[in-house]
């Protein structure tokens, strides 16, 4: 069975509405660890050794966090910026996360219509975490679509449950291994390998 | 008055020196010409304030040069001897060597023994530590090439005085007469040699074991005086000891202080003996002048005038050419020359001594001993001729790139006081690769701190001269932690009287003294129970569940509103009322602003860049 390991990041989780019942929900789930890197890491000061050896005992790795200006929260960064290192990530040397699946699960203010060519953001989901895409290139590893909780700020109570229970079951779906190989790389978001895709 | 009171001396050396240095260094000629011309002024030939008691004076003066020598020695680490071996073996060794060589040659030629030959070609091969050292450092030159040349030089002469003291007494051609019932002319020269062997071993042995422990001992009474009063002990025990085996005592004095050097007592002798050093030596340097035989001089005076010349620009060539050799270019080489042409107080010792011996005839010794006043007295005026004529005109100016191998290579920051407090600052910086220099008056604290390999240093931070012989003119900060917030004060008011460019970093105890420290003008002060009680608390909110960055940023929120808060009171604290005022204006801004933080009201203060609650209002609003 594939072990999960959620890299989530969120600075203000006390005040999170979203990620709050996102976290609950896969709380506790056997083989997925949670790293709540602000919690672990309030002065960014990033243990990289500890950050190493739990990426090597896990095969699918998310990348859990508000989508902030388009990007990650800084301490991702910062996490990406230090424990990806050259000869352990990357590099002739750098073959210890070859293999291994990777993809982002975000919530955004904006909605999914916001997030098209002809959208105000201009630009799709999968082109702004392109950088995301890329470096799970370079590290050899299989880069998978995102799980997407848009139009965070307008959603009910209900509404996130939903989402939550959507994601647990992405979760657990990926860890059990029920989805194939080829839905997952050509899937546009993972909302749409359990049936609930977004739509214009 | 009487002439020969103590009293009567003591004034007229004194009143001469305050006025004869007050003018030389007025018109920029250095303390040193001051002083002989002073000792001139009072002596035989002009004023003759002083007459045939100059000589016996000399004695009393001597013990500047041996005061001086210990000192030098103390400055001698064994690694900055390492790192400048090539110059001090090379440069000066050869220096040493061939004008030796080439003095000596000619007053071969010109008809003296071998053995006065030998004698008079190393007197006069050396040159003046005294005067150079000083000039050089008054004219901040010690760290340039020519500076660290010179160094090097002057350093492999005052070791070569060690030899030729030894090697003196085989030569004689008769026996000292003085020292006919010393305990050392009871032997052979052979014996001698052995006995003078013993003796500087056993103050390189006692330096090692016995000296440290001594001071040690002494420094646990806490009494500045007595440990001033060993430190004298010590220089006198041994200048006593080398003329009982009929040595030099600066010799002796030179070598305890190499072989104190590395001592965390270093600071405190060198400062300890400095005022008695300098007094000792201007006073040298008077009696020097005093005792110039100007009646020899009018009589000979074409060949002291050529003599003078002569030698100086001998040993000036010969520096000169040793200085290309060894590297250095335009000015720097000139400088060399030019400040180690003249002879040196030590020729002064040696002559005598070689005298005792029979080595020179008395009528050209004292000659000899008025063509070395003169060529010292001319240095000072040589300094400010190459400065302002030669250097300009014939040489460009070499830049001096090489920051590195220091001379005195100092720490750029001083931690006084290294106790609960200042350990930790000093463990920190020395973990990060910056190894402060240490002051401590703690001796079992210094004791076990140098186990460890510590540059510790004991002695009264607050004072002046241990400051300056930490190296505080050249350091950029001083961490001040010392146990009580009283010697905080008095540190802080002696930086910024006498290191005005230091960059204060202050203990402070409370809110109370961190006021008395700002209004001493401290602009970087660290409250010791500050960080750690917010940590604390912190942690605290941790523990109940709180989130750890929030934590965290709450807690970098207060520390910075409560520096705030102490900048703003310091306004209102000589007006008790208004203080209070203040005070709970502050206390409730302060309740305010935790509460607001607790609450997660609309607005808040802190990190509202990620608040979505804003972000879902408009968004619903759109
Ligand atoms: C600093 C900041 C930057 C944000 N930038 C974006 C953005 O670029 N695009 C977007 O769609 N939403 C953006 N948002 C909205 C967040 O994505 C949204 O608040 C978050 O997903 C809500 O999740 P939560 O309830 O778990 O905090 C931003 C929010 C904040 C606070």
């Amino acid at each position: 069975m594939p072990s999960i390991l959620i890299l989530f990041a969120h600075p203000a989780f006390e005040k999170s509405r979203t990620h709050k019942e996102l976290i609950r929900k896969i709380s506790g789930l056997e083989n997925v660890t949670i790293n709540d890197l602000y919690e672990e890491y309030p002065d960014f000061d990033i243990n990289v050794e500890r950050e190493k050896e739990l990426l090597l005992k896990h095969d699918i790795l998310i990348f859990q966090h508000p989508f902030y200006w388009y990007s990650m929260p800084a301490l991702l960064k910062q996490w990406m910026d230090l424990v990806l290192e050259y000869g352990f990530a990357y590099g002739i040397k750098g073959t210890h996360l070859r293999n291994k699946k990777i993809f982002n699960a975000i919530s955004t203010g904006g909605s999914f219509s916001a997030y098209q060519k002809e959208g105000h953001n201009r630009y799709t989901i999968t082109e702004f975490l392109a950088v995301f895409d890329q470096t799970a290139f370079l590290c050899k590893m299989t880069y998978y679509p995102p799980f997407v909780v848009h139009n965070s700020h307008l959603l009910s109570s209900e509404e996130i449950e939903d989402f939550s229970n959507q994601y647990l079951e992405v979760v657990t779906g990926l860890r059990d291994g029920i989805f194939s190989e080829d839905d997952l790389v050509r899937a546009n978001y993972m909302n749409n390998l359990i049936g609930r895709p977004y739509t214009l | 008055m009487a002439k020969e009171t103590f009293l009567f001396q003591a004034i007229i050396f004194l009143a001469s020196a305050i006025i004869g240095v007050n003018i030389a260094k007025r018109l920029g000629l250095g303390t040193i010409l001051g002083y002989l011309l002073a000792g001139i002024v009072i002596g035989p030939f002009v004023l003759g304030f002083v007459g045939e008691e100059g000589k016996d004076l000399m004695h009393v003066a001597e013990f500047g040069v041996v005061m001086m020598l210990f000192v030098i020695g103390l400055e001698l680490e064994p690694n900055l001897l390492w790192r400048m071996r090539k110059l001090i073996i090379g440069l000066g060794g050869l220096q040493v060597l061939l004008t030796t060589a080439v003095i000596g040659g000619i007053s071969f030629a010109l008809g003296q023994t071998w053995q006065s030959s030998f004698a008079i070609g190393s007197i006069l091969a050396l040159s003046s530590t005294a005067i150079v050292m000083q000039t050089l450092s008054e004219k901040s030159l010690l760290k340039t090439a020519s500076g660290k040349s010179a160094f090097a030089v002057l350093l492999s002469q005052d070791i070569a005085v060690i030899p030729l003291l030894a090697l003196f007494p085989l030569l004689a051609t008769k026996l000292p007469p003085i020292q006919r019932d010393n305990f050392i002319s009871n032997f052979n020269g052979w014996q001698q040699t052995f006995i003078v062997l013993g003796a500087i071993a056993t103050i390189i042995i006692s330096g090692r074991y016995i000296i440290g422990p001594m001071f040690r001992w002494v420094a646990k009474t806490r009494q500045r005086e007595l440990f001033m009063a060993t430190a004298l002990l010590l220089v006198f025990a041994i200048a006593e000891l080398m003329v009982i085996v009929g040595l030099s005592p600066a010799l002796g004095t030179f070598l305890a202080g190499v072989v104190l050097a590395n001592s965390e007592y270093r600071h405190e002798l060198e400062s300890d003996i400095d005022p008695f050093k300098g007094l000792l030596l201007g006073l040298f340097f008077m009696a020097v002048g005093a005792t110039i035989d100007f009646n020899i001089i009018k009589t000979h005076l074409f060949t002291v005038i050529s003599l003078v010349f002569g030698l100086m620009l001998l040993k000036g060539a010969i520096l000169f050419a040793l200085g290309k050799l060894f590297g250095l270019k335009g000015d720097q080489n000139m400088l060399l020359a030019v400040s180690l042409a003249q002879m040196g107080e030590f020729a002064f010792v040696l002559f005598s001594f070689a005298g005792q011996y029979g080595l020179i005839d008395p009528e050209l010794l004292s000659l000899l001993v008025a063509v070395v006043a003169i060529s010292m007295a001319l240095t000072p005026l040589l300094f400010v001729l190459n400065e302002r004529q030669i250097s300009p005109r014939f040489f460009t100016k070499e830049k001096d790139i090489r920051p590195q191998d220091d001379i005195d290579e100092q720490q750029k920051v001083i931690i006084a006081g290294f106790g609960r407090y200042g350990n930790i600052v000093g463990r920190f910086l020395r973990a990060n690769g910056v190894s402060a220099t240490i002051l401590d008056n703690d001796s079992d604290r210094v004791d076990l701190l140098r186990k460890f390999g510590y540059k510790v240093y004991y002695g009264d931070a607050s004072r002046y001269d241990l400051m300056k012989a930490a190296g505080a003119e050249k350091a950029k900060i001083i961490i001040i932690a010392m146990d009580t917030p009283q010697q905080c004060l008095e540190m802080v008011s002696l930086v910024k009287k006498d290191f005005p460019h230091l960059k204060i970093l202050s203990r402070a105890y409370d809110r109370n003294d961190s006021y008395d420290l700002m209004e001493a003008g401290v602009d970087h002060l660290y409250r010791e129970t500050l960080d750690s009680s917010i940590r604390l608390g912190a942690d605290a909110l941790k523990m109940l569940g709180q989130r750890a960055y929030q934590t965290q940023r709450a807690a970098k929120t207060f520390l910075k509103h409560d520096e705030n808060s102490l900048s703003e009171l310091i306004k209102y604290r000589n007006d008790s009322k208004s203080y209070i005022n203040v005070a709970k204006e502050q206390i409730t801004e302060l309740e305010e602003l935790i509460l607001r933080d607790m609450k997660d009201e609309e607005i808040l203060e802190r990190d509202s860049g990620w608040d979505s609650d804003t972000l879902r209002k408009g968004a619903i609003k759109d």
